[in-house]
């Protein structure tokens, strides 16, 4: 089964997305901050990770950097969801290393379609 | 008084003198020798022997005519002070350093005209100094009771000593300096004490005499009424005494103006103009007081002393007719120092007349020119020091030949008619263009000659061959010439006389020598700037016209041996930093020349520096239309300049606005972007988690509890997103003063209970306390609905920001004198220093734009801000505070 982290700190977000994922047979996983959202990776490894860059303690762009660092997590997905829309923004965003960007407000349908295509 | 006593208490005293003068001119800087008081005392050597001594003697003899010489200067004050400013500011423009110097200057630095002003006030000074030693003398005779030393020759005779150590002193502090229109503190400050000096000893002599001696001014005039004579000596004399007191009148009036040494301390020694005004009334005062005891030791003597005795000296004889020595004692230094500083003032004026308006520009030029600036300040100084005692020397000898025979009061009106010949051209030259220097010249030679004929020579004649017919009979017999009486008008005094037709001539010759000639363009440039100085003042460098070629290098090399190269070249230096003219210019313009010519005048006088001058620049001739339309250029370029300078001023200052402005407008411009950012970003958060779960309720096997679930999460950030477009359009209104305020009176604590209830779930749910201390009830004026507001923008604030279980808000309230305070206080985490001034700004956003979300969308504090700044309140976060956010408001209280 396919491991997914979704990282948001908004509840309703988090919980539309981790019903359209489940509904895939994926196993989900939720983080409200960055520092969780690392805890997690670590433990489990996930293939996928959704990304909030604006969050509060560490942002998006830190975490996906500390992920990054880590070897075992080198296999690892990690699509950023942000209402930051501008260019330079995504730009930024795919600059770090990114594998995708999603600029909010998302389709799930296109969301869950990205990430199948990814992890294929 | 044994004559060793007397002559050591004249040592003494001169010793004091020096120290009074060394003191002042090391403190130069000090108030006690810069103040208006100094400047109207120094004027006080007005007075000298002949109004200390000679005023009592011509009172005994003709009565209050001795008012005249004083009424002059009481009735010219005003007009004086008005005429003073114009002479002050020319002078201090010119670095005029004397008034041959003023006079020669205006008539285009005229070297013969300035040489003929010398020799007018030698004329006048040195006979008056010469009158200063003979009451020195003759007081010293009195004092010790001693007659046999001024006929013994002059190494026997004290006099001649006090002379010289007058001499010595105004050699030594007069050329401290070789720039003649330097101050001399030093001599000033002992003038001006010692003009305190002559008038207290006075009127300590003038109480003693009328209430010692009599018993008050009714009992002298009592005794006095019983004397011979007394009617004729109080009365005015009826019309033909009235001309002689009219004249006397005019002559003072002059002689106040025209005295080397009056001008000397009221123009060279000014500090600013300002002391002007204290001398309206305090010189007039002092004249005053100088006076109001005369008429009475005059009377007393008459009744006292027997009719053999000099009535000059009353005011010595009558104390030492009581055996009272230390009273005639004072009353000989008093008369002493009134000597001192008239024989000081003036030789220093002259010796300064005679160096730089006759020695040097005769006959030392060509030496100096070729000599180096050690050399020439020295003969300079050398010039003036020799001067000095020639000067003293020749009074000295002048009275042991002549004076045996004059009064001091004939002398000193000898000397106002003669110094009274430069009237004509010193005050037309003030206020008439036309004047020009041939005519002054003229205008002075025949003054004095008519002088020299009605009053002068009588006396020498008498003197030398002991026969009157020349006064009596007339030239070659010729009644209408006799020199006192001329053409025939026998009811004046012989000085009237002489005043009357000299200066008849003196202006006769000037007027029409004027009208009929032209001056050359010198002349007419200087006329220029003196007559319309309030013109001119503001030129640079005088507005001096000047056409011609010169290298300013000439220039330098000229000034290095008078100035020195130091002082040259820093005057250079400001000079073009004035005037913003290149180091590299070689060519001279006009006001190089008139600068340079100002900076000589101070030490060789203005005709030699403008001999100088021509010696290394090719002058041209300037037509008078030139003149004129090169002082216009200068008026109109000047006020050009000034308008520009102003206008680029105002530029700047515009520019600099604008650029404050537009800083702010991107300031705003970037806060509004950064805003709509936040905005954007808020509203998109509700909207994509409605998107979201719109989405995925499309599923229809999702079971009915979760479907449940997601529809209120629909409902729930569809409520959000209504209330952040309400805070933004709430903003907004309140931004821009639309928004109305409904202010009633309410009481504050139930408002803030209603907000405590407001909240009071969610605290709750978070474990958070929150306490009010409601221990004073304070009714406010305020609109309930907004206040409420503020109160739940900041308690959701510090919920926010305390831990869950542990977090504490406290409502404070406090009373002020206009307004009630409330506090809310938090144990959060606090908001950091450098954040307290931006929090409340409008679109303020926290640094840290990624981690932003616990602080709210922004502009929650913007918001209340508005609101209380609505009330005519303020908000602030409190510095002191340091357990975590304690922010403070107040809001009107009703009264």
């Amino acid at each position: 089964m396919k491991k997914i982290l979704i990282v948001d700190d908004e509840p309703n977000i988090v919980m539309s997305l981790e019903y359209a994922f489940k509904k895939k047979d994926f196993e989900v996983f939720i983080a409200r901050d960055g520092k969780e959202a690392l805890e997690i990776a670590h433990k489990q490894t996930p293939h996928i990770i959704l990304l909030d860059i604006m969050m509060p303690q560490m942002d998006g762009y830190e975490t996906l950097q500390k992920i990054k660092e880590n070897k075992e997590l080198k296999e690892t997905k990690i699509i950023f969801l942000s209402a930051k829309s501008k260019l330079a923004d995504v730009e930024k965003g795919m600059k770090l290393g990114a594998d995708g960007y999603m600029t909010k407000p998302f389709s799930i349908k296109k969301i869950v379609k990205d990430v199948e295509q990814l992890i294929a | 008084m044994s004559n060793y006593l007397l002559i050591l208490i004249i040592v003494c005293y001169l010793a004091f003198l020096f120290f009074i003068a060394f003191y002042a001119e090391k403190n130069r800087k000090s108030k006690w020798v810069n103040n208006p008081y100094i400047y109207v005392l120094s004027l006080a050597v007005y007075c000298t022997a002949w109004t200390y001594y000679g005023s009592v003697g011509i009172a005994s003899k003709s009565g209050i005519s001795f008012l005249t010489i004083y009424l002059g200067p009481v009735i010219a004050l005003p007009l004086w002070i008005v005429i003073m400013r114009k002479i002050i500011r020319i002078s201090k423009q010119q670095k005029i350093s004397s008034i041959a110097d003023f006079i020669s200057m205006r008539y285009g630095n005229n070297r013969l005209l300035g040489a003929l002003v010398t020799a007018t006030c030698l004329l006048a000074t040195i006979p008056y100094i010469s009158l200063q030693l003979k009451a020195v003398s003759e007081t010293f005779e009195i004092i010790t009771g001693d007659h046999s030393y001024s006929t013994t020759g002059i190494l026997d005779d004290s006099t001649f000593y006090i002379a010289l150590l007058i001499a010595i002193f105004v050699a030594f502090f007069g050329t401290l300096s070789t720039d003649a229109s330097q101050r001399k503190k030093g001599i000033i400050a002992t003038v001006a004490l010692e003009s305190i000096l002559k008038l207290v000893f006075f009127l300590v002599i003038g109480i003693y005499v009328t209430f010692y001696l009599f018993n008050g001014t009714g009992d002298v005039y009592e005794q006095a009424l019983q004397t011979e004579n007394f009617k004729q000596l109080s009365s005015f004399g009826g019309l033909e005494n009235g001309f002689n007191w009219l004249f006397t009148i005019c002559l003072s009036f002059f002689a106040i103006f025209l005295l080397p040494r009056q001008f000397h301390v009221a123009v060279v020694e000014n500090e600013t103009e300002r002391h002007l005004k204290k001398a309206i009334w305090l010189f007039p005062l002092y004249l005053l007081l100088f006076n109001v005891f005369v008429i009475f030791i005059a009377w007393a003597g008459n009744i006292k002393l027997s009719e053999n005795v000099n009535p000059d000296y009353y005011t010595l004889l009558l104390p030492l007719q009581e055996g009272n020595v230390f009273l005639s004692g004072l009353v000989f230094i008093g008369g002493f120092s009134a000597v001192i500083s008239m024989i000081v003032v003036s030789t220093l004026a002259l010796s300064t007349m005679v160096s730089n308006n006759v020695i040097i520009p005769y006959g030392f030029l060509k030496k100096m020119v070729e000599g180096n600036l050690e050399d020439n300040s020295k003969n300079i100084k050398n010039i003036r020091r020799i001067a000095v005692f020639t000067l003293i020397i020749s009074a000295y000898f002048f009275y042991v030949e002549f004076s045996t025979q004059l009064s001091l009061y004939s002398i000193g009106l000898i000397s106002f008619v003669v110094i009274s010949q430069l009237a004509p051209s010193f005050f037309f030259g003030l206020f008439w263009r036309r004047g020009t220097a041939k005519a002054a010249k003229t205008g002075i030679v025949i003054g004095l000659l008519v002088v020299v004929y009605t009053l002068i020579s009588p006396i020498v004649v008498d003197a030398i061959n002991q026969d009157n017919t020349f006064e009596t009979q007339g030239l070659f017999g010729a009644k209408w010439l006799r020199p006192s009486q001329l053409f025939g008008i026998d009811y004046l005094t012989p000085e009237s006389n002489a005043f009357l037709w000299s200066l008849s001539f003196n202006l006769l010759g000037f007027v029409s020598i004027s009208v009929l000639s032209k001056g050359n363009y010198r002349e007419r440039n200087y006329a220029e700037i003196f007559v319309h100085n309030e013109n001119y003042e503001n030129l640079q460098e005088g507005a001096f016209v000047w056409k011609g070629e010169a290298y300013v290098t000439d220039i330098k090399e000229l000034l290095y041996r008078f100035l020195g190269e130091q002082r040259t070249n820093r005057a250079f230096y400001i000079f073009n930093r004035k005037y913003n003219i290149s180091e590299t210019e070689e060519k001279a313009d006009a006001r190089l020349i008139n600068f340079s010519e100002k900076l000589l005048t101070g030490s060789i006088g203005s005709a030699s520096a403008k001999i100088l001058l021509s010696s290394v620049s090719k002058e041209k001739p300037i037509s008078l239309v030139e003149v004129l339309n090169i002082l216009e250029d200068t008026k109109e370029t000047k006020a050009n300049n000034k308008l520009l300078v102003e206008k680029s001023a105002e530029l700047s200052n515009m520019a600099n606005q604008l650029k404050i402005v537009n800083q702010e407008l991107r300031n705003q411009d970037k806060q509004k972007d950064d805003f709509l950012d936040t905005v954007a970003h808020e509203l998109k958060t509700p909207i994509t988690s409605i998107k979201a779960a719109s989405e995925v309720l499309e599923d229809e096997e999702m079971p009915p509890e979760l479907r449940k679930r997601f529809l209120k999460n629909i409902s729930k950030d569809t409520d959000r997103l209504a209330v952040l477009i309400h805070n933004i359009l709430d903003l907004e209104k309140l931004s821009s003063d639309r928004a109305e305020l409904d202010v009633k009176s309410h009481e504050i604590n139930s408002t803030i209970q209603k907000a405590i209830n407001g909240i009071s779930q969610i605290a709750n749910k978070r474990g958070v306390k929150v306490l009010f201390e409601n221990d004073i009830l304070l009714t406010g004026l305020y609109d309930e609905d907004r206040i409420l507001q503020v109160f739940t923008n900041l308690l959701s604030n510090s919920l926010k920001f305390t831990e869950e279980n542990k977090g504490i808000i406290k409502i404070q309230l406090e009373e002020n004198d206009e307004t009630i305070e409330v506090a809310v206080a938090d144990n959060g985490k606090g908001i950091p220093k450098e954040e307290h001034n931006y929090i409340f700004e409008k679109f303020y956003q926290s640094k840290n734009q990624n981690t932003k979300k616990p602080q709210g969308s922004g502009f929650g504090l913007a918001i209340c801000k508005k609101i209380i700044e609505s009330h005519k309140g303020s908000i602030w976060a409190d510095a002191t505070y340091t357990d975590g956010a304690r922010m403070v408001f107040t809001i009107p209280k009703l009264k």
